[in-house]
């Protein structure tokens, strides 16, 4: 990938406008009410669903394990579990393991969208378990492990690969000349404001899984580059340190190959403007005079 | 088998900010954790970090307000230490990179939480813990430390001296999640940092992972656990799945009310002058009192409202209580009350450690939730965990590096005993008649072997552990461990008796029994996540046994834990912290001093209220 993106087809391109103070809000209100749509269709579907009976809902979990026979080639298994109001689909493999097969394997911790662990490929895309509802989705629902990942048992992918990207970008904060004792590097509400939605990754991967270049090659990725942004961005690191990040992020293997398709910020559970970030950062690398590949 | 000078098993808060200690002070550290670091449960931390920084608060204030919080259960030691060192320690965070929420000036921000005396409690957004813990995580990745990540760490490798004292750490053992494989790690020091053990209970704030391992694996090896009795129950978590409704909400002017629509805690006489603000424990009280009155909602819960705040106010300081309620509970804040209810949140109790983070074992350090040196007492204020896993872990850390010798205050081991305590039990404590060996310390190992042949001899011990539960075909322990929850949420939650208490012990021994039987049906060695859960269920069955047994003998009402037939505060007999130690399988119910002298000043009990 070499093409040359100018600054202003990008944004025409991406229809992803710098953010700007006003801005900040109005994203955080589109993704409020995203947030809203989705929790009234729910209500419209359980009033509805709470005139039937009994209800199950069918899970189709793909199964793999290299090491026993019978699953040693891949398949879907079939589960009817009862439904419950607010059941998500980790509920909905828990009460799976827990009541029909406990070999059946799946990472989880913190069931509140934190500890990343459980991010899965949920009826054709990628989401955290614990923070889909059962409601929102269609029968049967079908839950594979993220894809692009190689599969080390049932719904349990390598993260490896992904862990080594974040390692990449040098992801911890520098600076040479911090304070002492109980003096602060004091920062401003805007810079923290600009740096707020780059720190909320929780390094679940969805991003990634979803973007069909960092499928391929050894392109950074997007979370890892979003991690890059979180630094760059804070005015708290030095300008020297700033621009190394900038060299970093401008390699071969960096924001350039970004073709600003979307998926990872679609995906994301944490609704990190991800794109958005790749795109200002491409931005800033060109005004910064940094060569491109 | 792998060689470190300094172990530190979990990579949450504690257990990063150790093994940062103890890599600064020139040791060849390494983490073991059974998850990613950054999947530890501290990133579910909402509220903040309490820390005198600013003119008008002082480190002082802070542990006359924690001393009080504690319901003088703490030891003033210890609580000034955590006074005296968080500032630094938090001001350390920053300079680290931490993304805190900023005042107009551009230092970082303090806002007001439940029993504090100064809005001390410093934050980042409504995700604090996020922040700390991947903060901590880059610091050690700049650092090059040694992290073995997915590594389920199953066994201390100890001494088998008869007494504790003499005994000393070598290392442990741990299951590497991927392979299969067992490993042992030896070390000169061995730092647990393994959380809290919220999975005791059915309704939790806490993650799955929170199975209490650390605190059963160093209680088996010899070291007692302190004040277990007292558990923290939040009282805001969503009805539905427990996730937690942060105190910031009251601290930010949240209100709740009953189904009448009255701001009970005012109205009802709660807590007169603090209402919401006022400890946890008297909050989750007043609720769970509201409800039994009839005054709740679906019966069990109480409306939480923010809606007065304003979306400017609520998007800026709390955006993330949005989510977690419309995500979880399916209601929108800024247009409708948040349904609450307590949960259980926090362990106030855990390893019996001194101000060093050192243990009655040499060699074996503890840090974090799951440790008590005693901040706490018998309830924690909102925001003084995080200050715990960065003060203490860092502590522990130095000194499992044997960098610093500081004479510590506090006692620890049974030489600190002041009085044996003959509690009646509905049933003989831990004992399972018909499989003893399967119950009895598995840790102990050799006399005066070398380091290297401790672990070695563990390791064997702990593969014959994992084969016989392999090959055994027998109950699924998620029915053991659904027995085990189900009935400390109904006897050993926020209101206690006699009666309940005693049930709850009959209940755990079943479980036991039944755990003899319990066996792993995934014959694969690959992530067998039910081998695992398996192994924790019966830590858990141990934790519950001492939780309950501290609970049935504390015939007081204190903090966090209320009995019925004993309403008041008893200073004349319960000055005292509970101790429960393996011995030989039984559990050993024994009573330690409480210390309330400070640098200079005694901390005098005074009546708590709000
Ligand atoms: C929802 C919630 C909100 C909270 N909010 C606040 C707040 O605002 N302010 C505050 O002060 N406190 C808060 N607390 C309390 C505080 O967050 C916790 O007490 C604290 O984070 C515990 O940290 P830790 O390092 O001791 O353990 P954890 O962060 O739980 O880490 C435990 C580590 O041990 C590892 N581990 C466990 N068992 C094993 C094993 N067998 N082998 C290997 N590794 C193991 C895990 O992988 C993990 O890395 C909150 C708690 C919760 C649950
Ligand atoms: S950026 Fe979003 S999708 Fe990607 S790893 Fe982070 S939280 Fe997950
Ligand atoms: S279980 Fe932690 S993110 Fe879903």
């Amino acid at each position: 990938m070499s093409t040359h993106v100018p600054e202003s087809e990008s944004e025409s391109e991406t229809g992803a406008p710098e953010q700007t103070e006003e801005q900040i809000p109005a994203a955080q209100q589109r993704r409020l009410a995203k947030k809203q749509e989705r929790s009234d269709q729910r209500e419209q579907r359980a009033e509805s669903e709470s005139e039937t009976d009994e209800q199950t809902v069918h899970l189709k979990v793909f199964r793999y394990d290299p090491e026993v026979e019978s699953k040693s080639r891949p398949r879907f298994d079939d589960f009817h579990i009862p439904f419950k109001k607010g059941m998500t689909v980790l509920d909905a493999l828990i009460y799976s393991r827990d009541h029909y097969d406990s070999s059946l394997t799946f990472r989880h911790s913190c069931r509140q969208a934190i500890c990343g662990s459980d991010a899965l490929f949920i009826n054709g895309a990628q989401r955290l378990g614990c923070q889909t509802q059962v409601s929102d989705l269609d029968d049967p629902v079908r839950i594979e492990p993220l894809p692009h990942q190689e599969v080390v048992k049932d719904l349990v992918v390598d993260m490896e690969h992904f862990y080594e990207q974040m390692d990449a970008v040098d992801p911890y904060f520098r600076d040479e000349d911090v304070p002492s004792g109980l003096e602060e590097q004091n920062q401003t509400r805007e810079n923290r404001e600009k740096i707020k939605m780059s720190t909320r990754c929780i390094w679940c991967g969805a991003c990634t899984s979803s973007c069909n270049i960092a499928a391929g090659g050894n392109y950074l990725g997007p979370a890892a580059i979003n991690k890059a942004y979180r630094f760059a961005m804070d005015d708290r690191e030095s300008d020297a340190l700033q621009q190394e990040r900038f060299e970093t992020i401008e390699q071969e293997n960096g924001v350039w190959r970004c073709q600003t398709q979307f998926s990872c910020t679609n995906v994301c559970p944490k609704d990190i403007p991800l794109t958005e970030h790749i795109q200002e950062l491409k931005r800033e690398a060109v005004k910064s005079n940094l060569k491109f590949w | 088998m792998y060689k470190h000078d300094v172990i530190v098993v979990g990579a949450g808060g504690a257990g990063l900010r150790a093994a940062i200690a103890a890599h600064e002070e020139g040791a060849d550290v390494a983490l073991v954790s059974k998850l990613h670091p950054v999947r530890s449960h501290t990133g579910a931390a909402e509220g903040g970090i309490n820390a005198a920084l600013r003119a008008g608060d002082s480190w002082e204030d802070h542990a006359y307000d924690t001393m009080k919080g504690s319901d003088y259960i703490g030891d003033a030691p210890a609580v000034e230490t955590l006074c005296q060192d968080s500032p630094e320690e938090t001001i350390q965070l920053e300079h680290w990179g931490m993304a805190f929420s900023r005042e107009e000036d551009g230092r970082v921000s303090q806002r007001p939480f439940g029993g504090l005396s100064f809005p001390r409690t410093t934050y980042a957004g409504a995700e604090t813990g996020h922040h700390l813990l991947h903060t901590m995580y880059e610091q050690v990745v700049k650092r090059g430390i040694q992290v073995y990540d997915e590594q389920y760490v199953m066994e201390l490798a100890v001494t088998d001296h008869a007494d504790p004292e003499e005994r000393s750490c070598h290392g442990c053992i741990a299951y590497d999640i991927k392979t299969g494989e067992l490993n042992g790690f030896v070390a000169d020091g061995v730092v647990i940092a393994t959380g809290g053990p919220g999975q005791l209970y059915a309704h939790t704030t806490n993650a799955v992972a929170q199975t209490g391992d650390g605190q059963a694996m160093a209680y088996r090896a010899g070291v007692p656990l302190q004040d277990m009795e007292f558990v923290q129950f939040h009282p805001t978590t969503l009805p539905s799945t427990g996730v937690l409704i942060s105190e910031g909400v009251r601290g930010e002017g949240g209100i709740l009310y009953n189904s009448e629509g009255e701001r009970f805690m005012f109205e009802h006489g709660y807590a007169k002058n603090d209402g919401e603000l006022a400890s946890r424990d008297v909050v989750a009280r007043a609720e769970v009192t509201e409800v039994e009155a009839g005054r709740g909602f679906e019966d069990d819960a109480v409306h939480l409202d923010m809606r007065h705040l304003g979306d400017e106010r609520i998007t800026d300081r709390l955006e993330n209580i949005i989510h977690l309620a419309t995500d979880f509970e399916g209601v929108n804040p800024l247009e409708e009350p948040m349904p609450v209810k307590p949960g259980q949140h926090y362990e106030m109790g855990g390893i019996e450690t001194d101000e060093n983070g050192a243990t009655c074992i040499e060699g074996l350090y503890a840090a974090g939730e799951c440790a008590c040196v005693s901040v706490h007492g018998a309830n924690r204020l909102g925001g003084n965990a995080l200050p715990e896993l960065i003060v203490f872990g860092a502590r522990a850390g130095r000194h499992a590096a044997r960098s610093e010798s500081v004479v510590p205050q506090i006692k620890t081991g049974p030489s600190a005993k002041i009085e044996d305590s003959d509690v009646e039990s509905p049933v003989a404590l831990g004992l399972d008649e018909e499989s003893r060996a399967d119950i009895v310390a598995d840790g102990g190992a050799l006399l005066d072997a070398t380091a290297e042949d401790v672990v070695t001899h563990t390791l064997e011990q702990e593969q014959q552990r994992v084969e016989t539960l392999m090959e055994r075909d027998g109950v699924n322990h998620a029915e053991v461990r659904s027995d085990l929850q189900q009935t400390m949420t109904a006897n050993v939650n926020v209101f206690r008796n006699e009666d309940g208490l005693k049930q709850a012990l009959r209940d755990i021994h079943a479980c036991r029994e039944r755990y003899r039987d319990v066996g792993v049906s995934d014959p694969s060695r690959t992530f067998n996540t039910d081998l695992i859960h398996t192994i924790e269920t019966r830590n858990l069955i141990d934790l519950a046994e001492v939780l309950t047994l501290g609970a049935l003998a504390r015939t007081e009402f204190r903090g966090a834990h209320w009995r019925q037939n004993f309403q008041e505060r008893d200073d004349e007999h319960w000055l005292k912290h509970t101790m429960v130690a393996w011995n030989d399988g039984s559990p050993e119910l024994y009573y330690t001093d409480v210390i309330l002298e400070g640098e200079d000043k005694v901390y005098e009990p005074k009546i708590r209220s709000y």
